[in-house]
Order: structure tokens, then C-alpha cells, then sequence
């Protein structure tokens, strides 16, 4: 997909993650725009994958740390023809496969997350697996910002740079909130970069908003030769929603039937500035 | 049951060695006509016996050092893409440190690790509690899609890793370090989730697990020789899933029932039996022998079964107590 295609996807994602998670009455709003447009670059630019070939072991791999963003993945996965769109009618109703958390019983999806700092770790062990296959799939993996403080991830990043895995690539949504506040007054984890070059990480920041700034990113994954890359993706939780940007109780806030029509409309606007 | 008992098999489970040193004699063996065979540890190569394993497949073995969280999510990841892993940490770190990966990235995820829990229950005796997994039954039992097994001698070791290696669930796999006799010369099945009659006998059944099998027999051949009481003993070397049918058709004697468990009397293997037998309309007179809910007594791996009578004179004695 070009990167205007991609621009015009991002806002139809938008409007399908703010659809499903207003008719469930559920789901994680913020965080979920927060990461959209990397998964749209991903899944829609970057990533080898496609639903008719998702059992080929040469794959990319998509592997969501921060579970909770559900959504974001969902609507993504749908509209590239891993399940019909329909089935998120029925997103977090008695008997769905659809909870609100990344699941395998969906199709599409690699690993069952949630539980925060899981999902560096199993791109570890998939990374490892494609060096001693010499397959050439990538592993990539999304993580938030507020899951860094579990030891876990800080276990991963080392195992990571030990095993020279530059195969593997971990992006971090860096929105800058998380449930009870902002991460430096919950637990700074700054200067995130230096922290993980000082683990042997090569590592760049985008405007994770910016389809060109992510696409040339993922382009030019790995960094270096022998190492892990990271991209620190600098997003805005609520991004795309004035009245939710930045907005702690967006976290898992559910918009009533007025802010939804508001949402929508201003996601309208932005559809029309588009080029 | 002292006398060593040739039992070759394969080459490999000769009796009387550590179900440690089998373990590891196993895997390799497999690791010779199977690339997927790959083990994980945990700076724990050198106390899961597997220096030469990594010598001799050096491809087939990933080393994680001292963090074992990650070794279970590694393991989980790896295991995704088809890879027969293998993680190995002392059973007291894996099942506790680890629980969260065991539950959500093995179990919930269905990566098909084989989770190898070694120097099990108090087999680093006077090493303290902080080594000691006496709540892996117990917690890993409530775990949904979980295989868990405890061999009792080098047989049933070898037997348990072979499967795992081909079981395409996860399986949790835990022994000790102490040199084991063979149980039985004629039993030769094993399959998960089927318990083996070890000896068979009419007055009482002792169902045991892993190395308290052994102190098992050695109470029945007492119990025999000094009271004319003849005792069934069972290795249940899966705690779950359970055998219900042979735990049915021992209960249905009316024969009191005894079990032994390296492991906290809570949660494994006793209340296991106890939970199905009470629902299901069997009112034999039971006794759990295990380690009691107490600050555990400070000695090496013997000297803990003796204190708790998880030996051939305290398994003899509740059984005198049961039977009366």
C-alpha cells in the first residue's frame, strides 16, 4: 500500500475501532489509536503475512505485547481477510472468541497475550527459532510504555542482544500514559533509549503518527547487523480524537452515543484534508 | 528393593542411576535423529546433567542464565514454530518464579513446551524452602492444558521423556537427583494419565508418586513380612489427568487407601484422589502422607522423608494405624 492508501486506512481503522469498542460498551480506546498507524504500516507496507498463508513457517511474525489493544489489531486483521468483519459484532459478548485481549482462537493471531510483559520474551524464542532454521522471517512485536517496569521485558532485552537477533524487531508506543497516570510519575523508565543500546539494542525514534517516518523505519529494520532494533514511536494515546488525546480516562473509556457521532464526524473531516 | 536390577533399555535406563542422569541420557539419545529437540536452561545445564548435551549439539540447546521468566517465554516462542523444547530449571524456580509464562505463554497459548522441573520437591534437602517445590502439583493442577507427571524410576523417566517429546500439549515433568531402584521388572507400559500397578496385594492400596514410590514398596514388603497385611501399590506418575479408572477399581475393595507425595499435603497428589473418590460415592478410610503445611524440618532428601513418614517404617506405621 502507498503511503496516502495508508493514510486513508488509518482513518477508516480509526472509525472501526471507536464502531466496535461503542457496541461492545468495551475496550482499550486510547492505546488503540495510539498504535493504530504502526500496525497499519505493518500489516499494510511492512510484514509478510496474509491470511491464505498464515501456516507458511517463512512468515512475519506479529506478536502483541501490550495485549490490552485488542482492538487495534482486530479491525487490522479483518480488513486484510483473516476473519469477515462481521464477527466483531460480537467483541466481548457471552461465547465470542473475540475477548478483549489477543487470542489464537482468532485467525491471525500468533501468541495469547494480556498479562504485560510477555511478549518481548516469545519474540525471543521465535527469533531464535528462525537463526537456527535460517528462515528469513522477521518477529515483530508491539510494546507499551507502561508495561517496561516488568523485569521480564529487561530479561528478553538481554537475551536478545545475546543472541545477536537482528531478526527481531520491538516497537514501543510510547503514549506517555498509563492507567493511574503519567509513566514518568508512574515509573520512569526514561532515557528508554539509552537503556536499551546500553542492552546492546540498536535504536530510533519516529513520530509514530507519521506513515512516512514508520515506513522508512521498517524499511530500514535491521539497524545494524547483529543486533535487535527498536523503534521508539513517539504517539499520543487518543490520537485522532481531540476530546480524547491525552485524556487519562480514555485509557478504557467508552464513548456514549454523542461522543461517538462527534468522533466519527471529526474523523470525516480529517478523511476530506487527505490528500 | 535395594539390589541393583539390570534393565537395559535402549541403552539407556539402566536402574539404579538419578532419573536426572536418565533424563538427560534420553534426550540425547532423541537429540541424535531429531533437530527439533532443543533444550532451554537456566544457567542450569551443569545440575540438569546436559554439559554434554550442549557439547554434542551445541545448535539444540539455548542457554537463557539466571531468569526464568524469560526462559519460559523463550521456550514458548520457540516451541510455536514446531521446535521440541525442552526447558530444564530446578522445579522450585520453573513452577514459581515462572507461574505467569507457565500459565498464559505454555499452557493458555498451547506452545507445546515440556517444562522439566529437576531436583524436585526436597531434593536439595537442607538447601532450605527457597529450593523446594512443594506447590507445583498443587498450582500447575489448576492450570487448564497441562500434562503433569512425576516418574518414579528410571523406566518410567525415560518413558515420560520420550512421550513428551511427541505430545503436542504441554507437559510439566519433575524428579529428583536421588539414585532410583526399579520398581518393576514385568510392568513394562507407561502412558500419561494411566497409573502402574507396582504390586499387587488385598488388604490395603498405597498410591504413590515420583520418589515416594520406592519407600512405598519397601512399607508393602514390611507390612507383608511383619503383619501378613498385603498392600497394592500404584505409581501414579500423572497427577494429572488423574487415572479415575484405576482409582475406581482400587476403591471398589472397600481396601483403605494410602497416598505418598514429595509435596505439600495440600493441592497434589492425596486430595487429587480424595476430591474424586468422596464425589463419587467411595468411603474407603484414606490417609495423605506428604510434607505437612509447616516450616519444613531442616535435613537432605532422607532425613525430610523420615521426619514426615515418607518411608518404609512411617508408610508401614499409618497403614497399621488405617488397617486396624
Amino acid at each position: 500500500m502507498s503511503e496516502k492508501e495508508l493514510a486513508h486506512k488509518s482513518v477508516e481503522y480509526r472509525k472501526k475501532i471507536l464502531k466496535y469498542i461503542y457496541q461492545a460498551k468495551a475496550g482499550h480506546t486510547g492505546g488503540s489509536l495510539s498504535c493504530i498507524d504502526i500496525l497499519n504500516v505493518l500489516y499494510n507496507y511492512t510484514m509478510n503475512v496474509d491470511a491464505l498463508h498464515f501456516d507458511s513457517p517463512d512468515r512475519d511474525r506479529y506478536i502483541q505485547s501490550k495485549g490490552h489493544t485488542v482492538e487495534a489489531l482486530y479491525v487490522v486483521l479483518a480488513s486484510r481477510g483473516f476473519f469477515p468483519e462481521s464477527d466483531l459484532e460480537t467483541l466481548c459478548k457471552y461465547q465470542s472468541h473475540y475477548i478483549g485481549h489477543p487470542t489464537r482462537k482468532v485467525h491471525g493471531i500468533e501468541q495469547n497475550t494480556g498479562a504485560l510483559g510477555h511478549g518481548l520474551s516469545l519474540s525471543v524464542g521465535t527469533a531464535i527459532a528462525g537463526k537456527m532454521d535460517k528462515r528469513d522471517y522477521r518477529v515483530f512485536t508491539v510494546l507499551g510504555d507502561g508495561e517496561l517496569p516488568e523485569g521480564s521485558n529487561w530479561e528478553a532485552a538481554l537475551s536478545a542482544a545475546h543472541y545477536k537477533l537482528d531478526n527481531l524487531c520491538a516497537i514501543l508506543d510510547k503514549n506517555g500514559l498509563q492507567i493511574s497516570g503519567p509513566t514518568h510519575d508512574v515509573c520512569n523508565t526514561d532515557p528508554v533509549d539509552q537503556k536499551f543500546e546500553a542492552f546492546g539494542w540498536s535504536v530510533r525514534h519516529v513520530d509514530g503518527h507519521n506513515i512516512a517516518e514508520l515506513m522508512e523505519a521498517f524499511d530500514a529494520v535491521p539497524f545494524e547487523k547483529g543486533k535487535p532494533s527498536l523503534i521508539i514511536a513517539h504517539t499520543v494515546k487518543g490520537k485522532g480524537i481531540s476530546y480524547m488525546e491525552n485524556q487519562l480516562k480514555w485509557h478504557h473509556g467508552v464513548p456514549d452515543s454523542k461522543q461517538y457521532a462527534d468522533a466519527i464526524q471529526e474523523l470525516d473531516l480529517l478523511e476530506e484534508t487527505l490528500p | 528393593m535395594e539390589e541393583i536390577v539390570d534393565a537395559t533399555i535402549e541403552n539407556i535406563a539402566v536402574t539404579n542411576r538419578a532419573n536426572l542422569e536418565v533424563f538427560s541420557a534420553t534426550l540425547q539419545h532423541l537429540a541424535e535423529t531429531d533437530r527439533d529437540i532443543i533444550v532451554v536452561t537456566s544457567d542450569s545445564r551443569g545440575s540438569g546433567k546436559l554439559v554434554p548435551f550442549g557439547q554434542k549439539f551445541p545448535e539444540q540447546i539455548v542457554e537463557i542464565g539466571i531468569a526464568e521468566q524469560n526462559l519460559v517465554g523463550v521456550s514458548a516462542g520457540l516451541a510455536s514454530t514446531g521446535k521440541k523444547v525442552f526447558a530444564v530449571s530446578p522445579a522450585c524456580f520453573l513452577t514459581a518464579r515462572a507461574l505467569e509464562q507457565i500459565k498464559n505463554d505454555v499452557a493458555y497459548s498451547n506452545n507445546p513446551v515440556k517444562l522439566i522441573g529437576i531436583s524436585a520437591g526436597v531434593s536439595y534437602g537442607a538447601l532450605g524452602s527457597t529450593h523446594h517445590s512443594l506447590h507445583d502439583f498443587a498450582v500447575l493442577r489448576t492450570i487448564n492444558n497441562m500434562i503433569i507427571v512425576a516418574p518414579a524410576d528410571n523406566f518410567e523417566t525415560e518413558q515420560a521423556i520420550r512421550l513428551a517429546a511427541e505430545t503436542n500439549v504441554p507437559v510439566y515433568i519433575r524428579f529428583g537427583k536421588k539414585q532410583m531402584p526399579l520398581l518393576s521388572e514385568s510392568e513394562k507400559s507407561f502412558e500419561f494419565g494411566k497409573g502402574r500397578i507396582v504390586r499387587e496385594g488385598s488388604d490395603l492400596t498405597i498410591i504413590a508418586t515420583g520418589e515416594t514410590v520406592a519407600p512405598g514398596l519397601k512399607a508393602a514388603e514390611q507390612l507383608e513380612n511383619d503383619h501378613n497385611i498385603s498392600a497394592t501399590v500404584v505409581s501414579m506418575h500423572t497427577i494429572k489427568p488423574l487415572d479415575y479408572k484405576l482409582l475406581a477399581s482400587v476403591a471398589t475393595s472397600g481396601n483403605p487407601i494410602i497416598t505418598i507425595e514429595e509435596h505439600s499435603v495440600y493441592g497434589g497428589l492425596g486430595e487429587a484422589c480424595a476430591s474424586f473418590l468422596i464425589q463419587n460415592g467411595y468411603h474407603n478410610r484414606f490417609k495423605i502422607i506428604g510434607i505437612p503445611d509447616e516450616y519444613t524440618v531442616t535435613g537432605s532428601q532422607q532425613e525430610i522423608f523420615n521426619h514426615y513418614g515418607i518411608s518404609g517404617d512411617g508408610i508401614a506405621a499409618a497403614a497399621l494405624g488405617l488397617c486396624r
